[in-house]
């Protein structure tokens, strides 16, 4: 039950990926750009989550806390560089 | 019992994720959009977070508290992050929705220019 679950799951989270890239090629400006990729990030977390149980190993939770710190310093780097030109101010 | 439990955190995952998205899809402007990604979708993947949890702790006997600690980050990075999108989009002069009525931010800037004129 849970192995058909986790596969349901997993096609809404591959349908809001995809949504997300839609907005993310269309995007007027460049916050919505960033948006979109912050959500993808996100929705990668729980790829993860979601491919550790149908595999039952526990290899990969390094993997997805690496994930989730890599889409949060991207999105606080991408929003400093586009308000002020510079990632970081003294 | 234990994987019905299991397999409803999955699936409010899985469908406030999906909503998130289509969100980001609807909304009209940058703001609007912020908050659908920032609630809904991170809410999104706790849910999901917590039943890879329940699921290697009742079923395989596995504490891991990597998850944990994947779930805490995730909860406390994700307003900080739609925080800076959004001051980043107000700064920039990305303009509200044209059917807003209410912009607290632009009120308040003009306070402060008036009093630091004097």
């Amino acid at each position: 039950m849970i192995e058909i679950v986790s596969q349901i799951t997993l096609v809404l989270l591959t349908l809001s990926i995809l949504l997300c890239t839609f907005r993310l090629v269309k995007g007027p400006s460049m916050a919505d750009r960033v948006v979109a990729l912050d959500t993808i990030g996100l929705n990668l977390i729980g790829f993860i989550g979601l491919v550790m149980i149908l595999q039952e190993t526990v290899l990969f939770a390094e993997a997805l806390l690496i994930i989730a710190i890599l889409a949060f310093i991207s999105t606080i780097s991408f929003a400093k560089f586009l308000e002020g030109g510079v990632v970081i101010d003294r | 019992m234990v994987e019905i439990i299991i397999s409803i955190f999955l699936l409010t995952g899985g469908i406030l994720s999906f909503l998130g998205s289509i969100g980001i899809i609807r909304f009209p402007d940058v703001y609007g959009r912020l908050h659908s990604a920032t609630k809904s979708a991170t809410l999104g993947v706790i849910g999901i977070l917590l039943g890879t949890f329940l699921f290697f702790l009742i079923l395989h006997d596995l504490f891991i508290g990597k998850i944990l600690l994947g779930i805490i980050f995730v909860f406390l990075t994700a307003p900080v992050g739609a925080f800076m999108i959004s001051r980043t989009a107000y700064n920039t002069g990305i303009k509200l929705w044209d059917k807003s009525v209410q912009d607290d931010l632009k009120t308040d800037i003009e306070k402060e220019k008036q009093k630091n004129r004097q």
